[in-house]
């Protein structure tokens, strides 16, 4: 078998993993901004009250400063998947680039067309129009989310195509079937929902600044409550998908599931751990070990919750490693095997088409697609390879769902709080929602952790280990062009939080103390 | 309908799309020309003001056509997708850097507390305009002259060079070379025209667009012998073709010019192209105060009819569009790299929203460019660069 650079792939997964997390730090505002200042808008259209145009000018000024670099940040993404997984680029390439180029010609054009009506049309074009493009924006970054996230559900939980080992590449069947996997629309509603939760954080959060510096006091209250009925709404729809989003990863990705929930072994009437510290990496040789040091459970919910039923069995990384008979479990062994057997029945059916031997190549074809279910299986020797990092997954779920409960909690404070008139009194609710901000952003790439991290060392879900996705390149490029990243997008990142700030800062300047 | 189609056909149209969609890359590269001009046309601080308020409206377009492009070309044509940028690493990764620091300059430059200063975001801005282009033309080029790779029996592929792409641009022991390198500056030459054009079009300001004007010609005409370079080069080159029965590639004499013979709609469309790129310059170097404003239109139909055709030249007729030096049998032609059939035909109905966007694009563009930008307007705009 083909030797790895293990260094190399670390290299190429870090830079992957910086650049799409920098590209995460931007989108979830855009996602939820562009809606908030469509609605602000709106409001103004309608009143003409002039406070409401500076209203949405304030959030409109933030909300470009924030897009920029979301572009900024995007476009590396794109071209990564050629330049460092071009081996996954051209295996996945016939389903996966699709999205892409619709992603492109639906959404990033309407984006950026109407964006410049957005910020330049004050007077240049009728108010109605200037309206619908502040609409359009909203839609067009909405729909970018739309084609990103049905190419990585297609990655999670691979559908709608075949493997042609003519051409050693998936190729789609249906398009419908790749759009409307259920994971594509969880995760397309539950990621959309946690850009409008973090930009209704980062509204309130603002807002309440203002309030703390008691300047700007009804612009400030009006803009809190944009945000805290618009992050109310959200936090229960985000609840509620990531709720189902756990159940899309119980039955398609298990052994993900099993990380997220620190679960070990596969229990029937399984509890839930609501909050644990664990101790160690679970070790699938000694399984007597205590994982937790400390854990606080609720008997049967973990089975009730991934499968609505509190006798439903949830399989831990053990059984699924050594399989489990009762429950119908092949083991990962068996597995390995039988991914072997794809490997090999895949080349030696190559090498009978060059020889011309069609008898000998029917058999194999035969023997790899029994065997293809399992083809990524056969690039490894050891199923504890296949485990992901159990305490990253656990942690970034449990502190994701636990920031989720807090939002809603938060956002329904507020709103008692503004109509009970109390809102400025009770200092402290306002600096726990400014100092939410950052924990917003923390659940968004904790979110993104659990998905990403927790799906290793898949690339697309046991059909292409990472190891084989990489490109053959020299590893010493990646760390160069690494270091460039890192250093480039910092020094952008901290270029556009002192400018955001700056702004922040004037525009409560200039509005003296209303 | 696009059932009823081809393999061949299909990949035709997607290899249409794709050289359309370059086409008008290189078109709007008016924005990256214009960002190398801002220095030497500006001298006042309002003038560098109007200058990049000017470009500022446009730059998300060329950047999202890049995108798109990038997109079209992974979804349509992924072998060249893997071959190319896993291969040319560091040409590709260079391009994007230069992106990436455009799309902020706009956006930070007179912001205040900015962090780095205007004037480090105004030469990020030269830097996408004078890199970005270039590299950009000269990896084109590259689909006439080759490149150095291999693709396995898996369809994987493997760049020879250790220099990763750059040995195109810098390997100056071959010829191949300055083929490459003519292109990548006949298309900067030709964006800072194009640049200029645009400024005469969307600026309302004496003092600019006379100095615009001066330097018109100089760039013209360094555009023309750099152009004219590559292209009496190709039409000389043995090109890379393959057999439409059994696909073996071979390097065929005169392969480009035979082309022109053998498609000659396509020549039409070249020819064309270039006498209206030329007529656009002539008309506004030569009758300013009729035609100054209209250059930009007849200039850039005629850069995008050009390029478009430039690309059909070496995609269509049994050429392989992405040839390998190293071993002639990998080379990539429309019909090896491409998506199944399936997957063209489900992206071909997508590609009917194509004339839709154009047109929306056009309307937003028109609705915001009735005024042109004045000296004044920078002082009282209330979002300004
Ligand atoms: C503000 C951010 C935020 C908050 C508060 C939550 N989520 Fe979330 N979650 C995300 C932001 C996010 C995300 C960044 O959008 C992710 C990453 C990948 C994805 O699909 O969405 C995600 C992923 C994600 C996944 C993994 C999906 C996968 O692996 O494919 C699950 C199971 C949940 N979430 C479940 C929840 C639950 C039950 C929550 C209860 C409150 C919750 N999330 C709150
Ligand atoms: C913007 C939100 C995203 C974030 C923050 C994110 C985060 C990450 C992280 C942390 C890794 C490294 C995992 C590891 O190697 O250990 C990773 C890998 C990867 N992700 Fe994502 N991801 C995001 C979205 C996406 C999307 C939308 C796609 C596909 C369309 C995608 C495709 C990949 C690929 C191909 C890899 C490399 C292979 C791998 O290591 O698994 N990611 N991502
Ligand atoms: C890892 C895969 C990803 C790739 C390849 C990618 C690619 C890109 C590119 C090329 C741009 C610039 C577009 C332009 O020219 O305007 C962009 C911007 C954007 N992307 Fe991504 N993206 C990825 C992940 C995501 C995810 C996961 C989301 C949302 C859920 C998202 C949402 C957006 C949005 C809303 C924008 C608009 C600009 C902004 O960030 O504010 N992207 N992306």
């Amino acid at each position: 078998m083909e030797q790895f650079d293990l260094a190399l792939i670390d290299w190429s997964r870090a830079q992957f993993a910086l650049t799409a997390m920098y590209h995460w730090i931007f989108v979830p505002l855009t996602l939820g901004l562009s809606f908030i200042v469509a609605i602000m808008m709106t409001i103004y259209v309608k009143t003409g009250d002039e406070l409401w145009k500076k209203i949405t000018k304030f959030w409109m000024t933030l909300f470009g400063i924030n897009f920029a670099i979301g572009v900024a940040t995007g476009i590396i993404l794109e071209f990564e998947f050629g330049t460092n997984w071009s081996n996954y680029s051209w295996f996945v390439g016939d389903i996966f680039g699709a999205p892409l180029a619709i992603e492109g010609i639906m959404a990033f054009f309407l984006e950026s067309t109407f964006i410049a009506i957005l910020f330049f049309g004050w007077g240049r074009v009728k108010p109605g129009f200037h309206l619908l493009s502040a609409w359009l924006v909203a839609i067009g970054s909405n729909l970018s989310a739309l084609w990103i996230l049905v190419a990585n559900a297609w990655m999670q939980n691979p559908v709608g195509m075949q493997f042609n080992p003519d051409t050693a590449r998936n190729e789609m069947l249906n398009f419908w079937d790749v759009l409307f996997s259920p994971t594509a629309i969880n995760k397309f509603l539950h990621t959309i929902s946690s850009g409008y939760v973090l930009s209704a954080v980062f509204v309130v959060g603002v807002s309440a600044w203002f309030l703390i510096k008691k300047r700007n006091v009804i612009f400030a209250k009006r803009s809190m409550v944009i945000g805290a009925v618009f992050g109310l709404l959200s936090s229960f729809y985000l609840i509620l998908t990531g709720d189902e989003s756990a159940r899309e990863v119980f039955r398609t990705q298990p052994m993900k599931f099993a990380a997220m929930e620190g679960l070990y072994d596969g229990e029937t009437n399984a509890p839930l751990v609501v909050i644990g510290l664990m101790k160690q990496l679970p070790d699938p040789q000694n399984p007597n070990l205590e994982r937790f040091a400390f854990k606080l459970e609720i008997p049967n919910l973990l089975s009730y919750m991934a499968a609505l039923n509190p006798n439903a069995f949830v399989p831990g990384i053990r059984d699924l490693v050594h399989g489990n008979e009762e429950h119908g479990l092949m083991s990962y062994y068996e597995k390995i095997e039988k991914g072997k057997i794809a490997i090999q029945a895949l080349s030696d059916y190559k090498t009978a088409l060059e020889a011309k031997d069609q008898a000998t190549a029917d058999v194999n074809l035969k023997l790899f697609k029994a065997n293809y279910a399992y083809f990524g299986y056969g690039y490894y020797d050891d199923p504890h390879s296949l485990i992901p990092h159990v305490p990253l997954t656990f942690y970034s779920f449990h502190l994701m769902v636990g920031l989720g409960m807090h939002f809603l909690i938060l956002f329904i404070v507020i709103l008692v709080l503004i109509f009970r008139k109390k809102i400025e009194k009770v200092r402290w609710v306002l600096y726990v929602a400014l100092w939410t901000i950052p924990l917003a952003y923390i659940a968004s790439q904790a979110g993104w952790i659990v998905a990403e991290l927790g799906r290793q060392p898949w690339v697309v879900q046991d059909l292409m280990p990472t190891l084989s996705a990489v490109s053959n390149i020299d590893k010493g490029a990646v760390m160069t062009t690494f270091w460039i990243f890192a250093i480039t997008f910092t020094v952008l990142l901290i270029a556009e939080i002192k400018i955001m700030v700056s702004q922040i800062v004037s525009q409560s300047k200039n509005e003296g103390g209303h | 309908m696009f059932e009823n189609l081809s393999y061949l056909a299909l990949q035709q149209y997607w290899w249409a799309i794709v050289s359309l969609l370059g086409a008008l890359l290189v078109f709007m590269f008016f924005v990256q020309g214009g960002q190398t001009m801002i220095r030497c046309l500006g001298k006042t601080d309002n003038e560098i003001k109007m200058l990049v308020n000017s470009l500022g409206r446009k730059w998300d377009l060329t950047f999202t056509t890049l995108v798109t492009f990038g997109g079209a070309a992974f979804a349509s044509f992924p072998l060249f997708y893997s071959t190319s940028f896993g291969g040319a690493y560091w040409v590709w990764m260079l391009i994007l850097f230069a992106f990436i620091i455009q799309a902020v300059s706009y956006e930070y430059r007179t912001k205040k507390n900015n962090f780095l200063g205007a004037k480090t975001y105004e030469t990020f801005l030269f830097l996408n305009g004078f890199l970005g282009t270039i590299l950009i033309g000269t990896a084109v080029a590259t689909f006439f002259t080759g490149s150095d790779f291999m693709v396995n029996n898996m369809n994987q592929s493997h760049w020879m060079s250790p220099w990763r792409g750059l040995e195109l641009a810098f390997d100056f022991t071959r010829y191949a070379t300055f083929i490459n390198l003519s292109l990548g500056l006949g298309v900067f030459f030709l964006s800072r025209v194009l640049g200029i054009l645009y400024f005469f079009n969307n600026i309302n300001d004496a003092t600019l667009l006379e100095r615009a004007h001066k330097k018109l010609l100089t760039n013209a005409a360094l555009f023309l012998v750099f152009f004219l370079f590559f292209l009496v080069n190709i039409l000389l080159i043995d090109g890379f073709g393959y057999d439409p029965v059994t696909k073996e590639v071979s390097l065929v004499p005169y392969k480009y010019f035979n082309n022109l013979i053998e498609m000659p709609v396509n020549t039409i469309i070249l020819l064309l192209g270039v006498i209206m790129v030329l007529l656009g310059i002539y008309r506004a170097g030569f009758h300013f105060k009729e035609c100054g404003s209209k250059g930009i239109w007849i200039t850039g139909l005629g850069t995008v009819l050009t390029v478009f055709a430039l690309f059909l030249l070496v995609g269509l007729n049994n050429t392989c569009f992405y040839p390998s030096i190293s071993d002639l049998q990998s080379s990539l032609t429309i019909e090896n790299a491409s998506s199944s059939k399936y997957t063209l035909v489900a992206m071909s109905y997508v590609s009917l929203l194509v004339p839709f966007v154009l047109a929306y694009i056009w309307y937003a563009w028109r609705s915001l460019n009735k005024k042109s930008i004045t000296a004044k307007e920078m002082e009282d705009d209330t979002h300004a660069y």
